[in-house]
């Protein structure tokens, strides 16, 4: 059991950090080991890069201090032997970074370089993403990256109860779809058919960064986008091709979509006003974030909704 | 409630960490109004207890329920609640008795494992109504999620908008009536009881086959439909089970019993 939660603000941009906090923290109960955030502001001519350079559980081991010292000047180094000009870098939590950086370049080779180095992962690359997630509740990670008065158009978050694989960092939501700019998707829910989708895409040239099924919807997305699809058209393909009990958020720059299995398993509740659109596993999430009762409705099964931003 | 050891339990013998009701219904004559807006399930339940059990209210209403989560569950006794607002999953589960009236939506599951008495909603409810309902009568006015009397024991299910997938899934005994559309695999797996349909049907499950209406049906359906004030009802379609995959008809009265 997961929680996933996903707002839009059709008039401009929001304090989108406190108000996906309070969403994902009405659901903790759907998950206590991960928070995640990914959160879209205005488009910047930079691109922003938030990486980490080791996982939370590692950081008090022997040295780390010199070692995250030694990995973050590779990085700079890296970034500048690539041919991106470093514009700021901030060092969030000791082990987590938010750099921004002037690059025209094919964003998969800077990835690539960057996680070549030991410990080191790119949690998102583009020019309005930034995926923020750690260990603990909702309130913690808001605290530990001051994501209070964040703001943004629109953003999708998920809380995590570790069922199938471990309490790190690698296996938190939101994930990005290495290496597509601005692509982001959360999900609640299995995929039975991961391993052949997985080597599908691996022999196509994509990587991964994590062993968790959620991560290979990201990128099967963000690939047809690639390929010229719209996105509410991917989204309806994942529907074929992806088996097991899903509901999923994506959210890309401009768009932000849902999909649910042919089953219905997994359960979401949507709210759309003329301004807001607000959506979560359980209407709690969205009673925390408007407060008064609203009207809501539970999208039916196989039922794919986009939204431009 | 016992008191052993200095540790509380409650009527099921669990520990119960806080037993202390809030206190803070606002009780007059036979009504009373419990203001949900700060309070946590678990205080929620307590007073609704409260005032049902202790005080003998008959009459309760809980405003600004917030969509909180196990809402009005085990209450086992006559008695009318009506909720201000729209309660969480698992509402109103588990009651023998009373007539509930939910002025808003449902999350999942509302009316689980019900006995007897009424839950209507206003609002659309999620997956799961009345899932295991084992009597009483639950009414949705607006749509209902994927396996709405999934494992229905007995009792009545009315939806006046669309039910999703599965609905009545592996259901043995009572009834449905859906006024709106069905979505794929209906009444999967049923083993008994009956299914009505006024709208498409997207798909019927494994062994749920259409059956003729007789002065039966029309008789209980107008019944139903004039106990809750639901105007006159559509042309409705009926399924039960083909029998097939479970024919409990050869079992002894002891062995149905069992399995159901």
């Amino acid at each position: 059991m997961c929680g996933i939660a996903g707002i839009i603000h059709r008039d401009g941009a929001a304090r989108i950090g406190d108000e996906l906090t309070a969403m994902l923290n009405s659901m903790k109960h759907r998950g206590p080991d991960s928070t995640g955030y990914a959160i879209y502001g205005p488009a910047d001519e930079m691109v922003i890069v938030r990486f980490v350079l080791a996982e939370p559980n590692d950081f008090t081991g022997f040295g780390m201090d010199e070692k995250l010292e030694r990995n973050r000047a590779e990085v700079e180094s890296r970034l500048a032997k690539i041919g991106a000009e470093v514009a700021t870098i901030q060092n969030e939590t000791g082990y987590a970074f938010r750099a921004t950086i002037r690059y025209g370049g094919d964003l998969k080779p800077l990835a690539d370089y960057l996680e070549d180095i030991p410990g080191c992962k790119v949690l998102s690359l583009g020019s309005s993403l930034e995926i923020i997630k750690d260990l603990g509740d909702a309130a913690t990670v808001l605290e530990q990256y001051s994501l209070a008065g964040l703001t943004g158009t629109h953003a999708i978050g998920h809380v995590r109860m570790a069922t199938e694989s471990d309490v790190d960092l690698a296996s938190a939501h939101p994930y990005w779809a290495y290496p597509f700019a601005d692509v982001a998707v959360v999900h609640n829910g299995q995929l039975t058919n991961y391993h052949s989708w997985r080597r599908r895409l691996e022999r196509m040239g994509h990587r991964f960064q994590s062993e968790c099924d959620s991560e290979i919807i990201a990128v099967y997305l963000a690939q047809q986008l690639e390929d010229g699809l719209p996105l509410e058209t991917a989204m309806k393909h994942s529907q074929d091709d992806f088996d097991g009990v899903y509901t999923y958020l994506v959210a890309t720059g401009s768009e932000l979509g849902i999909a649910k299995d042919e089953m219905a398993a997994k359960p979401l509740v949507l709210m759309e006003t003329e301004n807001l659109v607000a959506m979560a596993s359980e209407e709690i999430a969205i009673r925390a974030l408007v407060g008064t009762e609203v009207e809501t409705r539970d999208p039916f099964e196989r039922e794919v909704l986009t939204w431009q931003v | 409630m016992n008191t052993k050891s200095g540790v509380v339990y409650d009527a099921r013998g669990l520990v119960e960490p806080d037993p202390e009701p809030p206190m803070t219904a606002v009780i007059d004559g036979d009504t009373a109004v419990i203001d949900a807006t700060d309070l946590t399930t678990r205080k929620i339940n307590l007073e609704l207890k409260r005032i049902v059990y202790d005080e003998g209210v008959n009459d309760v209403t809980i405003v600004n329920p917030g969509s909180k989560h196990s809402l009005g569950v085990g209450i086992l006794k006559r008695c009318r609640i009506t909720f201000e607002g729209s309660p969480g999953w698992y509402a109103c589960g588990l009651i023998d008795g009373p007539e509930v009236q939910i002025n808003g939506r449902v999350g999942w599951a509302l009316g689980e494992n019900m006995m007897s008495g009424s839950i209507v909603v206003e609002g659309p409810a999620g997956s799961l109504t009345g899932a295991a309902l084992r009597g009483g009568d639950i009414v949705v006015k607006g749509n209902v999620g994927a396996r709405t009397g999934i494992d229905q024991k007995g009792g009545t299910i009315i939806t006046l908008g669309k039910a999703g997938i599965n609905t009545g899934f592996m259901m043995q005994r009572g009834r449905q009536i859906i006024c709106g559309d069905a979505n794929d695999g209906l009444g999967d797996s049923m083993y008994d009881g009956f299914i009505y349909v006024g709208g498409r049907i997207a798909s019927l499950g494994v062994d749920c086959v259409p059956a003729e209406m007789d002065e039966s049906d029309h008789e209980f359906i107008n019944r139903k439909f004039e106990i809750h004030d639901l105007g006159t009802p559509p042309e409705l379609q009926k399924f039960e089970c083909g029998k097939v995959l479970h024919n409990y008809d050869a079992l002894e009265p002891s062995e149905r019993k069992l399995v159901l």
